[in-house]
């Protein structure tokens, strides 16, 4: 089903793009640069694997795009419009909307339950009251994603009473339960062994075909990263090539 | 949403934060209590303090006083007419209370009243203080004279007759006798001087007054352990006063009946005060100004028959006693009364004016009782304040993931600062119910510590009252838990600024 055609960039609008991003982190009285004018851009729709060793640049460049953390210089652009000199709080909005984040240590909140994790964008995205009316409606939502990701049964567990791919499967579960436009995924395979780490990827490919969900996948795994549409190639802060993935 | 939901699920979980508002909660327990006895106790002392003293005193700058209380008091009525409820005149004079029990004579410096008791009762009622009526051998109801109960008639004629008896021995035999000590029926037996020739006739003096109950008993232990009141003087026994004559240095001495103990808690009035009638007092102290005759009287034994032929209109007057309609119009009438009144005869006070040290004291007392108190729960503050640095930093992954997740600064900062209020309701709640409830069983709880360590925590013989007494205001506990939140809430923005401020890559990065 894999669509990788020849010139499928160009059918593609631009939907996310980096446009010569520096970031550099001060340690001390050094400043040590993590990105050196990257340039990188994502289809609507599309699959985009980042690559490149530790230290490489690749979780910052996602930070970066995902308005986690600013560019010392360079922008950010959401289908043309720069997004990342907007004001603070038309960021959290974004971050909010726009953005679905996975991470590699799944990042749940240890107090809440599966469900109450999963609901926390739509919480945070409503106020008190707004979300005590419509409570019902949300409940319904976070349901049918939790069913999505296959943890129906698990819906009273807290975190540290799921295993890893479950609770990697339950912050993909919240990542997208706000209907987002783009998933950033930062090693969402990391932490799993092999047979669960499949389990995630064809769970993300399955979103990418069927929902058409834009995902920015980050990993230093060879494998997975073949699964995107496309790879970019980072090295000490820099974009060594593209190449289309197989 | 996510944080009231989160604030609510920290209060649940984290148990440390939960022990450092048991400091909130105590804080707010013991100011509640220590307020409510001393708000109870200063109100029980103020309506002590009022049962003796009138609203607003108007007294004479000397103690020779001024003549003509009732044309005064008309005076008085047409300035401030409408403010007055009741009015009445009282000679107020210091004097030395002697008595006799077992054989030695007793000296009290006291402070001599003339009153007309049904006017003094009408501007401060006083009738409840009175012995008869506390024991119930008089209705409460009853107005207020100077005759003997059957009782106290009763032991009056004891009394006198063991009076004859004593000037029989003592004419036939020079020497002082010890032995009627033992007699077993005057056992609280006293009389004024023997060269006073002790009157043979039934009837009560001229003189009467009802007396400080502290000034003629004194509590003691019995021998199974319970406080007793042992009485030296009751209703019905002659006693003598002395005091200073009108116009002269000179001291006057003559001899009264007592005709009633009164005990109004406040052991400054009971151990000092004594209520005489006032037209027996103005005709001793030569304060007639109409019967240059009693000065004789005075000088000489007093007339036994009644008083029927003196009248305190005729006499002058230390001080005028006035109840007002309302309290809170004291300023205006003071204003008014001073304007017109000579300030050179009259000075006019309030009844807290007149009591301003004792008052002032009690408020000063309470109100660093109250800063000290309210220091503990600062107290309780700062280690709020440690405890959520501590869980901010326990928590910084997961402000990392709220904020990634699109929540604002504010968010994260409210989650914390809402977290902070629900300790300090939560800790002050429950203050104030232990509190509450410790007030409720103030006397229960007292009991207890009383048996459980055998010393007396409340000594009722110090007191001279049966119950701590205690009163609860609603705006005192509203205030008292108040503040309790307000400094929870503080002490937790600057671990909630903290919390804000975390840059979410780098609290995401955070293991």
């Amino acid at each position: 089903m894999l669509e990788t055609i020849p010139f499928r960039m160009s059918t593609r609008q631009t939907h996310i793009a980096a446009v010569a991003v520096s970031k550099a982190y001060s340690k001390g009285e050094h400043s040590v640069p993590v990105l050196r004018g990257v340039d990188a851009s994502v289809g609507r729709g599309e699959f985009l694997s980042i690559v490149g060793q530790s230290g490489s640049g690749k979780s910052t460049l996602l930070h970066v795009l995902g308005l986690l953390d600013a560019p010392n210089s360079g922008e950010v652009r959401l289908q043309g419009k720069r997004i990342d000199d907007l004001p603070a709080k038309t960021r959290d909005e974004l971050r909010n909307r726009l953005f679905g984040f996975v991470f590699q240590f799944y990042h749940l909140l240890p107090e809440l339950t599966l469900l109450e994790n999963v609901l926390t964008p739509l919480m945070i995205r409503h106020s008190a009251w707004d979300y005590w009316k419509q409570r019902y409606d949300f409940r319904d939502q976070a349901m049918q994603m939790i069913e999505t990701v296959g943890l129906g049964h698990r819906l009273k567990h807290r975190p540290s009473e799921l295993s890893g791919g479950e609770m990697q499967r339950a912050a993909i579960a919240r990542s997208l339960v706000g209907r987002p436009e783009i998933l950033l995924a930062d090693e969402p395979t990391g932490n799993l062994d092999a047979y669960t780490s499949r389990e995630i990827t064809d769970l993300l490919k399955k979103l990418n075909d069927e929902q058409q969900l834009t995902i920015i996948l980050v990993t230093h795994d060879e494998s997975v990263a073949r699964l995107g549409h496309r790879i970019v190639r980072l090295s000490e802060g820099r974009c060594q090539f593209l190449e289309e993935a197989a | 949403m996510y944080k009231l939901l989160l604030s609510g699920r920290y209060l649940r979980t984290r148990f440390i934060a939960l022990a450092s508002i048991i400091s909130v909660t105590l804080g707010v327990a013991t100011m509640i209590v220590v307020n409510s006895v001393m708000s109870g106790f200063s109100t029980q002392m103020k309506d002590r303090i009022h049962g003796i003293l009138s609203d607003i005193v108007v007294e004479s700058i000397s103690t020779d006083g001024e003549p003509d209380p009732a044309g005064e008091m008309a005076r008085i009525q047409s300035l401030i007419g409408e403010h007055v409820v009741a009015m009445t005149p009282t000679v107020e004079i210091y004097g030395l209370l002697t008595f006799e029990h077992a054989g030695e004579h007793f000296h009290r410096p006291v402070t001599i009243i003339g009153i007309d008791p049904e006017g003094k009762n009408a501007v401060s009622p006083m009738s409840s203080y009175l012995q008869t009526r506390q024991t119930g051998e008089r209705s409460l109801d009853e107005p207020l004279d100077w005759e003997l109960t059957t009782a106290a008639e009763q032991h009056r004629a004891r009394f006198l007759e063991l009076e004859r008896f004593k000037v029989e021995a003592m004419l036939q035999s020079a020497g002082p006798d010890a032995g009627h000590i033992e007699d077993p029926f005057a056992p609280t037996g006293t009389v004024a001087a023997p060269e006073v020739a002790a009157p043979p006739s039934d009837a009560p003096l001229q003189g009467r007054v009802y007396i400080g109950a502290s000034l003629v008993s004194f509590p003691f232990t019995d021998s199974n352990g319970e406080t007793q009141i042992w009485s030296m003087v009751d209703p019905g026994t002659d006693v003598s006063l002395s005091t200073l004559k009108a116009g002269t240095p000179e001291i006057c001495r003559f001899p009264v009946t007592v005709v009633d103990v009164f005990q109004s808690g406040m052991s400054e009035y009971d151990s000092q005060i004594v209520f005489c009638n006032l037209e027996a007092l103005q005709a001793m102290r030569g304060m007639m100004v109409q019967a240059p005759g009693s000065l004789a009287a005075a000088q000489s034994s007093p007339d036994l028959t009644g008083s029927t032929t003196l009248d305190w209109r005729d006499g002058s007057f230390t001080s005028i006693q006035i109840k007002l309609t309302d309290y809170a119009n004291a300023p205006i009438v003071m204003d008014i009364l001073r304007r017109e009144l000579d300030p050179r005869k009259f000075q006019i006070r309030t009844w807290e004016q007149k009591q301003g040290p004792l008052l002032e004291a009690v408020a000063v007392e309470s109100a660093i009782l109250n800063v000290l108190l309210f220091l503990i729960i600062a107290v309780a503050g700062f280690g709020i304040l440690a405890i959520f640095y501590m869980i901010v930093v326990e928590k910084t992954r997961d402000i990392g993931i709220l904020k990634a997740l699109g929540a604002s600064s504010q968010g994260v900062m409210s989650i914390f600062l809402s977290y902070g209020l629900s300790l300090g309701v939560v800790g002050s709640g429950a203050g104030v119910v232990l509190g509450l409830t410790i007030v409720y069983y103030i006397n229960e709880i007292e009991d207890g510590i009383s048996a459980l360590t055998g010393q007396k925590v409340f000594d009722e013989t110090i007191y001279y009252f049966k119950e701590i007494p205690t009163s609860v205001s609603p705006w005192m506990v509203l205030s008292v838990a108040g503040g309790a939140i307000a400094i929870a809430v503080l002490a937790s923005v600057l671990p909630a600024r903290r919390a804000a401020r975390l840059h979410p890559v780098q609290a995401l990065r955070y293991e």
